[in-house]
């Protein structure tokens, strides 16, 4: 405790309600590391619990015991048995589900072993009443000898009470639940001893779990398995025993504290429910039928508010260049910047319905039973019931969707859901899709209701999908393994979504896609802006000269004129010697110089491929900025005297983006997530590759 | 008779004795699977393959495979 601020580790079994509590206490003031994902990485926030003691609260994943299973649930194992660590909590804060105690108590009861000064929060009281059962919350607290509040984490009950009591002093129970075997006691006090470990429990962890327990050294892991070698303690011979005795000790805590055991009504409910959307032909039909939804939302509702936005900045963009005196540095404003952000915030309102879909489908209960659904037919494909959820996040970002992946615990499965997953039409290519779809396909409406370009997106999804899938299904055959794989998970009851939940997901994941993304887009349409501004100085100086005389026999008037010095520009500058210089390369895709150009600057990001066709064709126009749909529709080609942008091209372009890795975050988190470069580089050739074949094949089928 | 989860039919309830797999059983028992505890089969996933079961007001899904190693008495 330093300066009045302490440190509360919220954690509890998965969905017992610890992300709604974490929301309640912290507000919008937190925290999240670089790259955040649902249950992934551990979320930090600041709380006031009085006036003078401010709380960094820290939401752990969920986790049922000490006993990791996956690379998640690994970090909260690491958290509770190091007390030298520096996230070492002060106090923590068990979410228990007060509907079902039983499997919350697990990991409460070896908290009391390591002595950590816990308070229990029972969430969900308001169901457990619903089901007839009432518990004895004193009788709990005095058993356990720990302070018990009764929350309500939906609604935010009991959150002032549970405040109170983590400003004031708390100590750990003094109960003890495990009895260690007498022929183990000696080699234990060796361990205690050795590291001066507090207690009995942390120093039999370390014995346990020598190998999952990071911060050891290679020496002292050595020195515990010498140790154990020579007391002939074999790992995991005692684990069944423990939660065997832990479960005795939890059964005769709530024979006492549970008043009236539950009746099943309410569970009932659920599995009416489930008979639906798990149904053989019904549970498929539903599901197909929520994506579809998806789509149509995002293609539809999204359209009014990404018009005002591209409205606003571009009369924005062009009233400042108007205003501002001339000069290179008020053209980078006004030319650069200005839409260079426009670019970025025009994307917001897709990006923020997909996400309010998904964490409506996780907050449901509904994503378990899609898990559920797809485990057969995707373990046919090498992958994983639980890879459902990070190739459906890889619609939304494949960076959260590969961290996400850390709960598949088989290794192979995991590594082919990461390889995959960036085949999934991220919101990224949503940008270059949108364009290019509202290009190439008309506005019609099939049957008044189904927009065709709403379906062409869904197409494109699906072509991710199945690339995905099926380049899954090739890695069953190469990568081999002879580790198990595992799906044993509980399937949440189903209850409405906690609104500010799913409203804290579409800041969270927003606020990530315009810092993440938007810095390297940003950045990209600046650096391209000068690039297209600028050439070699004699070229661009000559460039009205040139101009006049080659026009002069036509007549043209002054605007024309200006016109045609731009694009000279253009295409002398930097940025075109760039794009011409891979035009042999993109030629027998259908694409020229100035695609060329988008190719080269996304292939750190995809989504800057809008940013550059703007700036490319906006830029020296001495017009109204026109949008950039418009501008490209009227785009000629100068070799077929037609618009450069016919259905082939279009095709082409979105075939090639569909496939091809274009984003280096996501190269950087593959690389973090397989500890090398191999998997990354992998990734790469093989997508850029599948990108290029494909869309030649499209180009010279469809011209 | 002994026989495991995946030989139930839906609805059917039994009582779990005990696991053919250590590695599995050591998991299934942190969910609360114990030895001596209700186990009622609820439905199969399309394909039969998962399963759901309700241990003590939990409903869990499970593959067959998994499900087999846990034999039951009824």
């Amino acid at each position: 405790m330093e300066n009045g601020r302490i440190r509360i580790a919220l954690t509890g079994k998965p969905n017992a309600g610890k992300s709604s509590l974490f929301n309640h206490l912290t507000g919008l003031n937190q925290k999240i590391g670089n790259f955040p994902g649902v249950t992934v990485d551990k979320r930090m926030g600041y709380c006031q619990l009085d006036s003078n003691t401010q709380a960094e609260i820290i939401d752990l994943p969920g986790i049922y015991s000490l006993y990791p299973r996956t690379l998640d649930e690994k970090i909260v194992t690491e958290i509770f048995s190091d007390q030298k660590s520096e996230l070492y909590p002060d106090k923590v804060v068990l979410i228990a589900d007060a509907t079902n105690l039983k499997n919350c108590m697990l990991l409460l009861t070896q908290l009391i072993d390591l002595r950590i000064p816990t308070v229990v929060a029972l969430n969900m009281m308001d169901l457990a009443a619903k089901s007839g059962l009432s518990i004895d919350v004193k009788r709990l607290s005095s058993l356990l000898d720990l302070p018990v509040v009764m929350i309500n984490a939906r609604k935010g009950h009991g959150i002032y009470e549970l405040k109170r009591l983590l400003a004031e002093p708390l100590s750990a129970s003094r109960k003890s639940v495990f009895q260690i075997d007498d022929e183990i006691k000696p080699v234990i006090a060796i361990i205690r001893n050795h590291f001066t470990l507090a207690t009995d429990y942390e120093a039999y962890h370390f014995l346990q779990q020598t190998d999952n327990l990071v911060f050891l050294t290679q020496e002292q892991r050595a020195f515990i398995k010498a140790v154990a070698k020579e007391h002939q303690f074999f790992p995991h011979k005692y684990q069944g025993a423990e939660t065997v005795m832990r479960y005795g000790f939890i059964q005769e805590l709530l024979n006492k504290a549970i008043v009236k055991p539950s009746h099943r009504d309410w569970k009932r409910v659920s599995h009416g429910i489930d008979r639906v959307l798990t149904h053989k032909v019904g549970g498929y039909l539903i599901f197909f039928g929520v994506l579809f939804l998806i789509f149509q939302a995002i293609f539809a509702w999204a359209q009014i508010p990404m018009d005002f936005i591209d409205s606003s900045f571009a009369r924005l963009s062009n009233n400042l260049s108007r205003q501002l005196p001339e000069g290179p540095f008020f053209e980078l404003i006004s030319q650069g910047i200005v839409p260079g952000i426009g670019g970025i915030v025009i994307f917001i309102p897709q990006i923020a319905i997909l996400f309010a879909c998904i964490a409506i489908l996780e907050e449901s209960g509904y994503m378990a039973r899609v898990v559920f659904l797809m485990d057969k037919a995707m373990r046919k494909f090498g992958l994983n019931g639980k890879s459902v959820v990070p190739l459906m996040s890889g619609w939304a970002c494949a960076i959260p969707a590969i961290m996400a992946t850390r709960t598949i615990d088989n290794w192979k499965e995991r590594l082919i859901t990461i390889f995959v997953t960036p085949f999934m039409s991220c919101s990224a290519r949503l940008p270059v899709f949108t364009i290019l779809v509202a290009l190439i396909i008309p506005d019609v409406k099939l049957f008044g209701f189904f927009n065709y370009q709403g379906m062409v997106l869904m197409g494109l999804y699906l072509l991710g999908f199945l690339a995905a899938i099926l380049s899954a299904w090739a890695m069953k055959f190469i990568i081999r393994t002879k580790e198990r794989s595992f799906l044993m998970m509980e399937l949440p009851t189903y209850r409405m979504p906690r609104w500010p939940n799913v409203g804290y997901t579409i800041v969270e994941k927003t606020k990530t896609f315009v810092f993440e993304a938007g810095r390297v887009i940003l950045a990209i349409s600046i650096i391209l802006w000068v690039l297209a501004s600028y050439g070699p100085v004699d070229e661009m100086n000559d460039a009205k000269r040139v101009v006049r005389s080659e026009s002069s026999s036509l007549q043209l008037s002054e605007a024309e004129i200006e016109n045609r010095v731009a694009a000279y520009k253009l295409e002398h500058s930097y940025a075109g010697k760039l794009g011409k210089g891979i035009e042999p390369l993109i030629r027998p895709l259908g694409f020229d110089w100035k695609i060329g150009i988008a190719l080269v600057t996304s292939f750190a990001a995809r989504e800057v491929f809008v940013g550059t066709i703007a700036t490319i064709y906006s830029i020296g126009s001495t017009e109204d900025q026109p949008t950039i749909k418009q501008r490209l529709r009227s785009e000629i080609n100068p070799e077929t005297g037609g618009p450069r942008y016919t259905p082939a091209v279009g095709m082409s372009l979105l075939i090639f983006y569909t496939f091809a890795m274009q984003c280096m975050s996501t190269l950087a988190i593959v690389k973090r997530e397989t500890k090398g470069w191999k998997w990354p580089l992998l990734q790469l050739a093989y997508m850029t590759g599948l990108a290029y074949l494909s869309a030649f094949i499209v180009f010279h089928v469809m011209s | 008779m002994a026989k495991n989860v995946a030989e139930m039919l839906p609805g059917e309830t039994a009582i779990i004795a005990g696991f053919a797999d250590e590695q599995i059983g050591l998991k299934l028992l942190e969910l609360g699977l114990l030895p001596g505890t209700a186990i009622r089969f609820n439905f199969t996933a399309p394909f039969g393959d998962p399963v759901c079961v309700s241990v003590s007001d939990v409903d869990l899904s499970l593959r067959i495979d998994e499900a087999s190693t846990i034999s039951v008495i009824n």
